[in-house]
């Protein structure tokens, strides 16, 4: 039989607030256990909580990203656990009435790399706030391997909690999902987006049923998969795995499993956990949250363009192939530096308005190709390029005037990522400006007809391809700095 | 100084007495430091006195009188808390073996605001264990006795806080007041007690019992005492967002103005079966004297009052159930671990850390939210909730005070309820309502009955108006010849 596999996701988003949710304290990732806390975030007897308001615009900023009714009031809910990492014995979130619902995204299926890609639009059923819970670190040395210590740093942190409808059909879908909702995250600026860290989690419900069949199969919750990798891989060997037991004759359970890292299998959590009721109910301790019409048009008025809505205007306005787009829209850091290369070096070279998508694209053949390599080589992210945006496009420029070949560029390029040096210094201080000079080159490739006789005899016998091999000498022996054009023009000038 | 000044003491004539220098504020703290060392043995009301601290808080309070700068009518008048408001660096215990050893790092709101008016802190208040009672016989630290009769009880859960003023331990105490708790042991001890409008005072820094209902008030022997009380400790407070945000008046302001024009309501539905004679009798007869000062008397209907006791025990035991979760024995309190893992650690704590009264409501409120039951128990009673707050304003649209008995009967024996939960939590039966309407109410004491215990007369306030509603229990303390009542030590 056929089978369709149906997947929703569920994505805890940690926002980049200065402070916690309900007190004070600092947000930070690696600091000393429990040196970030106090007696709000300790759960200590007495103690009340009051709302960042900063969480709340981070919460509306993601509904508007996402096409979300934002609710005026919602209510904030107790979680009721037990826990150690959970000092107050419930987790403050939102059950029935979340501060957001009933939204979508877009996202881009297929190989943009062979221009054939599909959108598809995937519901967000809701946007809930809700606050963190801390951490326990189980002893692993022989004398305490039965101990757990618990770190309450990350206690009250807040979160927002994003809930796809079961639209996804496949892993791919759901990691196009994943990646878009990351990508606008971090476009608004108010999620690092870090899988190590911990700061976007995501988990995953799936089940399957027969292809046509409209009623949804029995579906199993995902948890521990911290990267885009293990959520495919889990994904896949959890419908591998449900196709096996139904064809087995038997039947899913309803349950959450863990992904295990190390054995790439999914493992049920039977047990305490999955007997919780969580006893919700209205935190009384809280008054509803409203979110005001001004806070809304305040955050709609700074709101930044989203990836897609910049992917589309690179599309139109620099007239940019859709892969080359994708790559460059990647990163709100990527886009900013690609644009602001574009924009100096347009007018560095004076080029006009209509002309800009020819040096758009040569300068995102830079962007993606040279710039991108070297960034790779050396683990660097965008924002820490040391060649800025208008360094890149002298150097562009300095190309198309001819001053030096594409291939010195490149090396130029290299060096100036290690160095302060601007294009220019570099090309002086090695002296590599392009040999365009026919007098100079003549006297060159001269020479280098004479050395290969033997070549240029089956040249003249029709053996043209041979013309890459003489161009080829005479940059290596100009060090590269030869103009490629006018020496092939010279060269076909003395066989001919 | 002679125990009959601080029998009829009040922190009116206290103060008065420290800025004419005629006394100290050390003196008097002595002196309320040495009858406590002498009663307390016999009443059981301090679980903790914290003499040092109180004598560096009275030198200071005489240099602020000497020095002539920033005088608020508490400054060096002595205190007491109940022991559920956390003070920093002294134990706050809430009458549990759970927090037997709890010292807190912070002060609670109202802790920090009577600390900077300059209050002095004797020491902390017993109390049923969590708020958890009528009768302060839940309490870890043992049953509080009342003063004007020892065998029987104050009253609770505030117990500990009545019996303080009315043995004349401490010039004021705060108190808290979930179902009733200020109001009904001022009550059984002849005291006045005053339960604010909900969130007129800050919530931060009281160990929570029910969220939603717990409010914090005075203990004091005349009503314009207790508006000085709540001046000290009323107004918004941004660590608690379910404090209202607007600035309290002075409440001594309009104390003089008599009740002539007001109208007083009178609730058909608390003048029940099971009322004691004189009780209700007690009561009428302080009705009737409003009337004669100017007071107009209204019929009024309170419809769902028969409601408020399942409605509040379903309510406030589900709060309750989550708020002591916090209480696991992982990061303060007591912990008692054999080593058999998480489970049996959080097992073994609780059981050993929380009384039986505790348990049974952390059970019944685990019920009413549990799945399957949560629409039958919590939600139905959140939506009666509802109706009794509208009993209210309806009644409210005829009268401006409602005047009600506080409490069914006077002091009971120690131990006659203790073991039918049931019987005790009628006790609140006509205080509930108003915790579930968020309205103020005080108890005064209207007559000492013929077995020689205090009669208290209730009087409930429309929302955020405890003006008027200390108005009118002036006007009655004025001119019902009660006065400042004391039993015989
Ligand atoms: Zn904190």
């Amino acid at each position: 039989m056929k089978y369709e596999t149906v997947i929703g996701l569920e994505v805890h988003a940690q926002l980049l607030t200065n402070s916690k949710l309900f007190c004070s304290c600092r947000v930070k990732f690696g600091s000393e256990p429990n040196s970030e806390v106090c007696p709000i975030c300790l759960g200590m007897p007495g103690v009340l909580p009051v709302i960042n308001r900063r969480a709340v615009e981070y919460a509306v900023k993601m509904a508007l990203a996402t096409d979300c009714t934002v609710n005026e009031k919602s209510v904030f809910s107790r979680k009721n656990y037990f826990y150690p990492d959970l000092p107050k014995g419930y987790q403050v979130s939102q059950f029935d009435l979340p501060v957001a619902e009933h939204g979508h995204i877009d996202i881009e299926l297929g190989d943009p790399r062979k221009d054939e890609t599909e959108i598809k639009r995937i519901g967000i059923t809701r946007i809930h706030m809700e606050e963190d819970a801390g951490k326990l670190i189980h002893g692993e040395g022989a004398d305490d391997k039965d101990i757990s210590y618990v770190d309450l740093n990350r206690t009250g942190t807040a979160l927002i909690e994003i809930v796809s409808e079961p639209d996804m059909r496949n892993p791919e879908e759901a990691s196009a999902y994943l990646k878009t909702i990351r990508d606008i995250l971090l476009y608004l600026g108010i999620c690092d987006g870090n899988m190590q860290e911990g700061s976007f989690r995501c988990d995953a419900n799936i089940s399957i049923r027969p292809v046509g069949q409209k009623e949804l199969g029995t579906r199993t919750e995902l948890k521990n998969m911290n990267s885009f990798k293990f959520i495919r891989d889990a994904l896949n060997y959890e419908i591998q795995r449900h196709i096996d037991v139904i064809e087995g004759g038997e039947k899913i359970i309803q349950e959450t499993r863990l992904f295990d890292v190390q054995k790439g299998v999914t493992r049920s959590m039977r047990g305490k956990e999955e007997a919780h009721d969580y006893r919700y109910h209205p935190e009384p301790d809280l008054l509803p949250l409203i979110v005001p019409n001004e806070l809304i048009e305040k955050a709609r008025g700074e709101m930044p363009e989203l990836p897609t809505e910049k992917k589309n205007r690179f599309m139109d306005e620099y007239k940019l192939p859709i892969y080359d787009a994708g790559v460059l829209t990647g990163s709100k850091e990527m886009a900013k530096y690609f644009e602001e290369s574009l924009t100096a070096s347009c007018k560095l070279s004076g080029i006009p308005e209509e002309e800009k998508p020819k040096q758009a694209k040569i300068t995102s053949n830079w962007v993606m190709g040279e710039l991108t390599a070297l960034l790779k080589e050396n683990s660097l992210d965008i924002s820490e390029c040391k060649v800025t945006p208008k360094s890149l496009a002298e150097l562009i420029n300095m190309v198309s005037k001819d001053t030096i070949s594409g291939k010195v560029a490149k090396d130029v390029l290299g060096e100036m990522f290690s160095s302060d040096k601007s294009a220019e210094e570099i090309v002086k201080e090695k002296g590599l400006v392009q040999i365009s000079d026919t007098g100079e080159l003549s006297a060159v490739i001269d020479k280098i007809l004479s050395d290969n006789a033997d070549s240029v005899e089956k040249y003249k016998a029709g053996k043209t391809k041979l013309m890459g091999f003489f161009v080829g000498e005479v940059m290596k022996a100009t060090k590269g700095q030869a103009n490629p054009g006018v020496a092939s023009k010279l060269i076909k000038d003395k066989l001919g | 100084m002679d125990n009959l000044l601080l029998e009829k003491a009040t922190i009116k004539e206290l103060s008065k007495k420290l800025s004419s220098k005629e006394i100290s504020s050390v003196e008097l703290t002595e002196a309320y430091i040495s009858r406590i060392k002498e009663l307390n043995e016999k009443l059981n009301c301090f679980i903790t006195v914290t003499e040092d601290k109180a004598l560096v808080a009275a030198k200071a309070a005489d240099k602020r009188i000497k020095d002539g700068s920033d005088i608020t009518p508490l400054t060096g008048i002595p205190i007491s808390l109940k022991d559920i408001f956390t003070t920093k660096g002294v134990r706050t215990t809430c009458a549990s073996k759970m927090l037997g050893n709890f010292i807190p790092p912070y002060d609670s709101t109202v802790t920090l605001k009577l600390k900077e008016a300059g209050a002095v802190i004797l020491g902390k208040l017993n109390m049923d264990e969590f708020a958890m009672g009528s009768s302060t016989e839940n309490s870890a630290f043992g049953v509080t006795k009342n003063p004007w009769d020892t065998l029987r009880v104050p009253g609770g859960s505030s117990g500990g806080s009545a019996v303080a003023v009315a043995a004349s331990l401490s010039t004021a105490s705060l108190g808290t007041d979930t179902g009733g708790s200020i109001r009904q042991p001022a009550s059984l001890c002849g005291v006045v007690g005053l339960k604010p409008t909900y969130g007129r005072v800050s919530r931060f820094g009281m160990i929570a019992f029910a969220s939603s209902l717990d409010q914090a008030g005075p203990f004091t022997k005349t009503v314009e005492d207790a508006a000085l009380m709540l001046n000290a400790i009323a107004g918004h407070d941004a660590q608690d967002s379910t404090s209202i945000n607007e600035p309290p008046p002075d409440f001594t302001e309009k104390l003089e103005n008599g009740v002539k024009g007001l109208r007083i309501g009178v609730p058909k539905e608390y003048f029940i079966e099971g009322l004691n004679k004189e009780v209700e009798d007690s009561v009428r007869a302080a009705i009737a004297i409003l009337e004669k000062q100017g007071a107009e008397v209204v019929e009024v209907s309170l419809p769902h009052t028969e409601y408020a006791v399942s409605v509040y025990y379903l309510i406030a035991t589900a709060e309750a159930s989550s708020n002591l979760a916090r209480f696991d024995g992982i990061r303060y309190g007591l912990r008692v671990d054999n080593g058999e893992g998480l489970f049996e650690l959080y097992k073994n704590s609780r059981d050993a850390g929380f009384g039986a009264e505790v348990k049974r409501r952390i059970m019944l409120g685990t019920y009413s939210l549990s799945s399957g039951y949560y629409d039958a128990y919590y939600k139905k009673a959140s939506e009666v909730r509802t109706l009794i707050k509208r009993d209210f304003e309806e009644a409210f649209k005829k009268c401006d005070v409602i005047a009600t008995p506080t409490s069914p009967s006077t002091a009971f024996k120690i131990g006659e309820k203790a073991s039918d939960p049931l019987t005790m939590y009628l006790s609140d039966i006509f205080t509930i309502s108003t915790n579930l309407g968020g309205n103020p109410g005080i108890s005064i004491p209207c007559k000492i009955s013929n077995d020689g215990l205090p009669i208290g007369l209730q009087l409930i306030g429309k929302s955020m108006d405890e003006t008027t509603l200390l108005q009118a229990a002036n006007a009655y303390e004025k001119h019902s010849g009660v006065g400042i009542i004391t039993p015989k030590l």
